[in-house]
């Protein structure tokens, strides 16, 4: 199954939403969505990994590379939804602290208000 | 005579997928609990993926043989490849301090594994040799 990417605006943020799994074939195709957002210099950026099945390292630095792009016009890029096997790759990689996670997106929608 | 699986897969990313399909088989063959699983799974990926942008630089259609050993007390996972070697000491984590894209796939491969052996340069190519631990039957 190839990656789904679609994009929705809700409030104040761009929802990426991302179903499938992320890796050496796929993540090209995330990359060109989330920098396409971040050229755009998008505020709020949020990324939806709830249908995410797998990730790999790949697909965790094109994240890491869409934060970085965000950070340089002061935009704010978060997660959300990460599954057990998802958040253990940033467990173990210590991103779970660079990145900002939330559980759910309301409360995600709600944070990135602020 | 241990158990042993021999896949051929080509340097397409493509296959990656399947790959993982079929590792997630031998771990559970092998008895590791799901959660391992998924684990050895992502660690045999990177080293793959790595073969694919490293040692074949990305060029689709070199081979890459991948070799499952269910041994009595470890699953050993053989990756072979015919690319270019890999510097041995270039094989390490990076820190994991310095945020940046690129270079966690061996820190992921070396955090879930209990042995990564790299022998580089040898007649049937580099070598990469993967070891879990299984867990003891009861």
């Amino acid at each position: 199954m190839k990656v789904e990417v679609t994009t929705e605006s809700k409030d104040h943020a761009v929802l990426v939403h991302i179903k499938g799994e992320v890796d050496l074939y796929s993540s090209p195709e995330v990359r060109k969505q989330i920098l396409k957002l971040t050229k755009e210099k998008t505020p709020a950026i949020l990324i939806d990994l709830e249908n995410v099945s797998y990730m790999d390292s790949s697909g965790v630095a094109t994240l890491i590379e869409g934060l970085q792009q965000c950070g340089k016009y002061k935009g704010k890029f978060a997660l959300v939804g990460l599954r057990a096997s998802v958040k253990e790759v940033f467990e173990l990689t210590r991103l779970d602290k660079v990145f900002e996670i939330h559980k759910d997106l309301k409360t995600a929608l709600e944070k990135i208000k602020t | 005579m241990p158990n042993t699986i021999k896949l051929h897969i080509t340097s397409d990313p493509k296959f990656l997928r399947v790959l993982r399909a079929a590792i997630g088989q031998v771990c559970s063959l092998a008895g590791l609990p799901r959660r391992q699983s998924s684990m050895v799974v992502l660690a045999v990926d990177e080293a793959c993926s790595n073969v694919i942008k490293h040692a074949y630089k990305g060029k689709s259609g070199q081979p890459i043989i991948i070799i499952c050993s269910i041994l009595p007390t470890k699953l050993e996972i053989t990756i072979l490849d015919h690319g270019e070697p890999a510097d041995a000491k270039m094989i390490k984590s990076r820190r994991l301090d310095d945020i940046r894209p690129g270079g966690l796939g061996i820190h992921l491969i070396k955090s879930v594994m209990d042995e990564v052996c790299y022998i580089n340069g040898t007649e049937a190519g580099n070598r990469l040799i993967l070891c879990k631990n299984l867990p003891e039957r009861k």
